[in-house]
């Protein structure tokens, strides 16, 4: 272990490739072939459910709503755990300029975590989800049952023990290495993931109590640390295909993450509005989280005025495209739309409605989606052993870029109409109409939601393909 | 030997024409801008609801002791003098003396924080809290809020202070120095406002 730095590769491949800086990096590359992987699963999901939403019967009783949703954000998570680490895999040899500590680890973790993913999947489709709790232990401790942290306990204890590996290993080459901002950070928020994963296990019987701490996994993730692993996974592209002088970009990295924190942490009290906890939390909640979008909107200018002062043309341009394209859809999804109804007042007739179903899409798309995509469409070529996709590649995978970005764009448009109509016939009306009755009002928008989701599917089996072409044809 | 030193000459021109630029980082301004945001709207916010419930807004504020706050005050405008104090000298290349500067904004800085911290335990004691009541709470999170702000302007400054041991800054090198002197004026700014908003306007 202690000659790390010439670690054999587990990876079969003899052949040597000169576009990697460090060869443990290639450990990234199933990382990010599992990520797309089961992004496929998310969106076909996705697809289940969105069409359930007007034909209620659809692969009843195979797969129910309820299920089929879990399956869709439960996917969701794991495939952008894949992309961290596997960005953190690349990223942090690159920038402490040594091998991995331990690529066989990576290795192996990789495997853990792709088949407890797997199974957990398999429990979710093929069990009822009492059954699947029963027999995995839930009574001992409990903690399933509660949106995003469906997994059974002993998928949660894995994927901690997935995390602490993936931690050691990179924690261990940054301690030996060069010490950079964009490292530190990215380590930084690597470490907040995995220990506020832990309030996972918190479960008081306590319902106030429950989502109390049920937030500081969930908001403290999406509006937190993970904006820390964004930032310096934006940063680490930028200073790759712009050849801007990394000090610059550190210091913005450096401000971005402190506005972040200054506002996303007492920010988790929007969620503590109507649950049952002090009453102080909606002002501190609403003017907290209403400058959330600051630091996205720093985010924008910052991927924008680097790709402007760029000093190279990098021949990966489809990279540039998706660090932009993060930049400005991460501001609109998780900035503006957030916003929407973040205050109180406003919050009050919002709660609960298709308003947050419409920021959730695009958030997670412009934020987190589309960050572990640039940083697939930036290294997958380098992992490949070419320092960019051939022109016809690239042209693909911008065109897919298009597609999937305009298809949220729709969904989310689809759904804000559905919220507007909803607010207004179910709250704000004289005479509000029932739940179930404004449903029935609201039938067009899930339908225009369904048909954008085909469009992002379409984009995103044009975004597989695009790893196909090899662009010989045209040369 | 002359041909040298005019060339060091022609290679600073910036010394001997200034030109208007913005002192320090620009990303540091976009950084305050955001600053001034979060507490122009939280400042706003208080001033709707001292409309609402003058009364007891009023009776609030007479528990507020004055002397510590005013002497905070000094303290924080002190600490920022030092700072322009620090960047002055950095330009005249007075490096043991910048850096003195830069100590003694830190002794101001850590003055307030310990007058602040003194005045907050005393609130806690008289069982004041969050939930105490609308006055309270903007008191409490305004404070406290502010007091984070001092503790991260006197990060910056101990960073600077730390960096310039070997000579970073100087003549024509004071973009780091001016960043930091431009953060500790605006928590300073800030404390004005949230002194006579908060603590004297009755």
């Amino acid at each position: 272990m202690s000659n790390a730095t010439v670690a054999p590769l587990p990876a079969s491949k003899a052949t040597v490739n000169d576009q990697i800086k460090y060869r443990s990096q290639a450990v990234a590359k199933p990382y990010f072939v599992a990520a797309i992987g089961l992004f496929i699963g998310q969106i076909l999901f996705g697809l289940i459910i969105g069409l359930q939403y007007f034909k209620g019967d659809f692969l009843f009783p195979a797969i129910p709503f309820g299920t089929a949703r879990m399956v869709h954000t439960n996917l969701l998570i794991v495939w952008l755990l894949f992309g961290f680490m596997g960005a953190g895999y690349f990223l942090i040899p690159e920038e402490c300029e040594r091998e991995l500590y331990s690529p066989k680890l990576a290795i192996i973790t990789f495997w853990v975590f792709l088949v407890a993913g797997a199974l957990t999947i398999v429990g979710y489709l093929g069990l009822p989800y009492n059954v699947l709790a029963h027999i995995t232990g839930n009574d001992l401790l409990p903690t399933m049952g509660r949106g995003y942290l469906e997994q059974p306990l002993i998928t949660k204890v894995g994927i901690v023990l997935v995390a602490l590996s993936f931690l050691f290993n990179l924690s261990m080459t940054l301690l030996s290495g060069r010490k950079t901002s964009i490292s530190i950070v990215m380590m930084l928020g690597l470490w907040g993931l995995a220990i506020f994963f832990l309030f996972s296990f918190v479960n008081p019987n306590n319902l106030v109590l429950d989502k109390y701490f049920w937030w500081w996994v969930v908001h403290l993730w999406v509006e937190g640390v993970w904006e820390l692993i964004m930032g310096a996974m934006l940063a680490f592209v930028l200073v790759k295909v712009t050849g801007v002088d990394r000090e610059i970009i550190e210091k913005w990295l450096y401000l971005i993450i402190a506005m972040t924190l200054i506002t996303g942490i007492i920010g988790t009290g929007h969620h503590y509005f109507w649950i049952g906890t002090p009453g102080y939390w909606q002002l501190l909640g609403s003017i907290f989280s209403a400058l959330e979008p600051v630091p996205f909107f720093m985010m924008t200018v910052f991927a924008f005025n680097m790709v402007k002062r760029r000093r190279r043309e990098h021949p990966n341009q489809a990279a540039t495209l998706w660090a932009l394209g993060t930049g400005v859809m991460s501001f609109l999804g998780a900035g503006v739309w957030g916003f929407l109804g973040t205050l109180s007042v406003v919050n009050y007739y919002t709660h609960g409605t298709q308003l947050t179903a419409a920021h959730g899409h695009m958030a997670f798309y412009g934020a987190y989606a589309m960050v572990v995509l640039t940083m697939i469409s930036y290294t997958m070529p380098l992992l490949r052993g070419r320092e960019a996709n051939s022109a016809a590649a690239q042209k693909l995978e911008k065109t897919a870029f298009w597609v999937m970005t305009l298809a949220i764009v729709g969904i989310t448009l689809s759904l804000t109409a559905a919220a507007v109509t909803q607010v207004s016939l179910q709250r704000l009306s004289a005479s509000p109409l029932s739940f179930m009755e404004t449903q029935q009002h609201i039938m067009p928008m899930y339908w225009a939601r369904f048909g954008f989701g085909l469009c992002f599917f379409t984009g995103l089996m044009m975004y597989v393909t695009s790893f196909f072409v090899t662009g010989k044809r045209e040369s | 030997m002359r041909e040298q030193s005019l060339a060091l000459i022609e290679a600073q021109p910036a010394r001997h024409v200034p030109e208007p630029h913005i002192p320090g980082d620009l990303a540091m301004w976009f950084f305050i801008l955001a600053e001034l945001a979060v507490f122009g709207v939280f400042f706003l916010v208080y001033g709707v609801y001292r409309r609402q419930q003058p009364a007891l807004f009023a009776e609030g504020q007479t528990h507020l002791d004055l002397l510590l706050p005013t002497l905070n005050t000094l303290l924080l405008i002190a600490g920022s003098a030092c700072m322009v104090a620090a960047v002055r000298r950095f330009a005249q290349d007075r490096q043991r003396a910048a850096r003195q500067s830069l100590l003694l904004a830190m002794v101001f800085g850590g003055g307030f924080l310990v007058c602040k911290l003194y005045e907050l335990v005393g609130k806690f004691m008289a069982g004041i809290s969050l939930s105490s009541n609308d006055f309270w709470m903007f008191y409490l999170s305004l404070t406290v809020f502010h007091f984070l702000h001092v503790v991260l302007g006197m990060v910056i400054v101990a960073a600077v202070w730390w960096m310039a041991r070997d000579g970073r800054y100087g003549p024509g090198r004071l973009d780091g120095v001016e960043t930091a002197a431009a953060y500790w004026h605006m928590v300073d700014l800030v404390w004005l406002v949230l002194f006579a908003l908060v603590y004297v306007a009755r």
